[in-house]
């Protein structure tokens, strides 16, 4: 792809789903009462921060060229092996259910960097198998939560009147921001995905970079996984069917390329909100009364939204690669 | 070279590497005749007609689905809207045979209408599909998740997420009868199978979708209509998608938006991985594929009546998956 039309992608993404998103924000104040209240806000950015999370992850992860689907049952194995160990406190809690998810990751950094497996079958298996596990170590339903040790703070909690998962998020994405910028890490990980051989020839760490990658999308999917198990007070081991789509297209409509190479984390947090506001959006204008949209347009208008999206980009590219 | 390994003397040979090419030629079928060995050794009442029946009933539908997605995944594409296409032609063909969608002038009509609708729409879906994929330009994978995301809600506004129950013997027949004994679905499978194995081998159009996968700048150098090739094999994908959504309704007595189909892409795309196609297209077989699908039934079959727990199935079809393709990669080295 000529370097103009790579320009012109990166700015439709990463200014065009800010103005999306903005347009979509005043379109919201303006119709609906109450819809910039405290209250709206914080909910919206408490259950968001799950999904979060799965999107920074697989933003790496399709930054570097491949494709993460293994991080819906990732999360359900999280938040499983969290609830199982919230009754020891916190931290086992909180760790318990990262390590679960730093689990999967090492799994699919094994297949994809030493079997050379393409990401795609290879996340698919451990789909599979992290859905298998989390359904056994829960006995096939979901398990509770321990109230005691205060591990639903996780969730539910607020710090300083902002929801702790936003907390998580946000540092999360930060430090994403940061080391996708102004890290050597970083650069590496753009330059697998623009040229994999050429990286390698580079001398560049290639599979150790990747390995790492897929290990974080692992391990952000396990703090999802124990963000769920604390907000909804159970481990919830069908949970996070889907996930693996949605943080795909947050990821694409934040203008990352799918080939690889080109992305920006702080365009995906736009993504998720983006996806996100539509489900709110809908409940407000049901709220309304004039109209009554049942929770099932919700994905139609997810799915339009995200034809919308391709399609601009493609017809986009398509002209500037005759231009150049 | 598998061929010259049958007809050199051993001798001749390096033996190391004629069972090798052996195993990834016919790595497949030599896991399915061992799982039924095994079978036959360790599961209670294993060679019965019924047995064999119920093994037969849970694969069709994947196997249907799995052939339109090794065509797509031959020429190099993936189509994960076919699960959400299910789910839109099993909920539409209950709304037109119950009358729900426009009134009926006669029973029989309903019963043909809802036969061919579903489907036809499910194959519109399909070239849909295709057309994002060789117009627009975009890429198999986020072209497919449009309809994903949005096709099984379509599904559920049009039921409004509710169950449709229905009895209706001659529109069931598709997922429920029998013909000489055989469940009518597991006909219909075989002959789809074979229909399409023949075209991959036999006909122009299965050699230019090889092509195409193969390599598809040359294809089009060459004068292969790449787009309209590829736009044909969505088509067809989305086609048996709708075939395949029609027999599990008619086998549940009921179509339910929320779960029909649900997760097929996967089951799918695990029998043509497990069955020998090429991921990155360019070889593909059909036969394969079913032979993928049998194995993974087979496993899990194997497991629940030796009293694992389903979740544990799980597990292992991961596992044969990699395995699988990793074997597969070992021939190409």
């Amino acid at each position: 792809m000529s370097t103009t039309s790579l320009k012109l992608f990166q700015g439709i993404g990463r200014y065009g789903v800010l103005l999306a998103l903005v347009a979509l924000i005043l379109f919201g104040w303006l119709r609906y009462e109450n819809f910039l209240g405290t209250f709206n806000v914080l909910s919206v950015l408490r259950y968001n921060s799950m999904f979060a999370l799965v999107a920074l992850g697989m933003c790496f992860v399709i930054i570097t060229g491949g494709i993460d689907l293994s991080v819906g049952s990732t999360a359900a194995l999280g938040s499983v092996v969290a609830a199982l160990l919230s009754s020891y406190g916190v931290m086992p809690g909180l760790l318990g259910g990262l390590a679960a998810g730093l689990a999967v990751g090492a799994c699919n950094a094994f297949i994809i960097t030493r079997l050379n497996i393409l990401p795609f079958i290879a996340t698919l298996a451990t789909m599979l198998a992290a859905s298998g596990c989390a359904l056994l170590l829960a006995d096939n339903q979901s398990v509770s939560v321990s109230y005691e040790t205060g591990f639903v703070e996780l969730g539910q909690g607020d710090f300083l009147g902002f929801p702790i998962p936003a907390w998580i998020a946000l540092i999360a994405y930060l430090l994403g921001s940061l080391i996708l910028n102004f890290t050597s890490f970083g650069r590496t990980v753009l330059a697998i995905g623009g040229n994999e051989d050429a990286a390698r020839l580079m001398g560049l760490p290639a599979s150790r970079v990747k390995a790492v990658v897929y290990l974080a999308s692992g391990g952000l999917s396990g703090l999802a996984g124990v963000i769920l198990a604390a907000q909804f007070g159970a481990g919830q081991p069908i949970e996070g069917v889907g996930w693996e789509l949605f943080a795909i297209a947050a990821v694409v409509v934040g203008g990352t390329l799918l080939t690889g190479g080109v992305g920006s984390v702080g365009s995906t947090l736009a993504g998720v909100l983006l996806l996100g506001l539509i489900f709110n959006i809908l409940n407000f204008e049901n709220g309304l009364g004039w109209i009554s949209l049942s929770a099932y347009w919700q994905s139609v208008i997810r799915g339009a939204f995200l034809l919308l999206v391709v399609a601009i980009q493609a017809r986009l590219s398509m002209r500037a690669e005759e231009a150049a | 070279m598998a061929d010259t390994a049958t007809t050199l003397p051993p001798a001749q040979g390096a033996p190391r590497f004629d069972i090798k090419s052996m195993l990834t030629k016919y790595g497949a079928w030599i896991a399915l005749a061992l799982l039924i060995l095994v079978n036959l050794a360790i599961t209670p009442n294993f060679a019965t007609w019924q047995t064999l029946n119920v093994n037969l009933t849970q694969v069709c539908a994947i196997v249907i689905v799995g052939v339109g997605m090794t065509l797509v995944i031959a020429t190099g594409g993936i189509d994960l809207s076919v699960g959400a296409l299910m789910a839109i032609a099993g909920a539409l063909a209950p709304l037109i045979f119950l009358g729900k969608l426009f009134p009926l002038p006669h029973p029989a009509i309903g019963i043909a209408l809802a036969f061919v609708l579903p489907v036809l729409v499910a194959g519109a879906l399909g070239w849909f599909n295709g057309w994002l994929v060789t117009r627009l330009r975009i890429q198999p994978i986020i072209a497919t998740l449009v309809l994903f995301i949005a096709g099984r809600g379509i599904a559920q506004v049009f039921t409004n997420g509710n169950l449709q129950v229905f009895n209706l013997p001659s529109f069931q027949f598709i997922g429920l009868g029998r013909a000489f004994g055989i469940p009518f679905q597991a006909i219909l499978m075989i002959v789809i199978v074979a229909a399409a194995a023949w075209m991959l081998r036999r006909t122009v159009f299965g050699r230019q979708i090889l092509a195409v996968g193969g390599n598809e700048k040359a294809a089009r150098l060459a004068g292969i209509p790449v787009a309209s090739v590829k736009q044909r094999v969505y088509l067809i994908s989305g086609l048996l998608s709708g075939i395949a959504g029609l027999i599990v309704i008619a086998r549940n007595s009921a179509a339910d938006a929320n779960l029909v189909g649900l997760g097929m892409e996967l089951d799918a795309i695990a029998a043509v991985a497990v069955g020998g196609t090429l991921l990155t297209g360019g070889r593909a077989t059909v036969i394969g594929t079913l032979v993928g699908a049998l194995i993974i039934q087979l496993v899990r079959y194997t497991l629940l009546a030796n009293g694992v727990p389903d979740a544990a199935a799980l597990v292992a079809k991961a596992i044969i998956i990699v395995l699988a393709v990793w074997l597969q990669r070992q021939s190409h080295r």
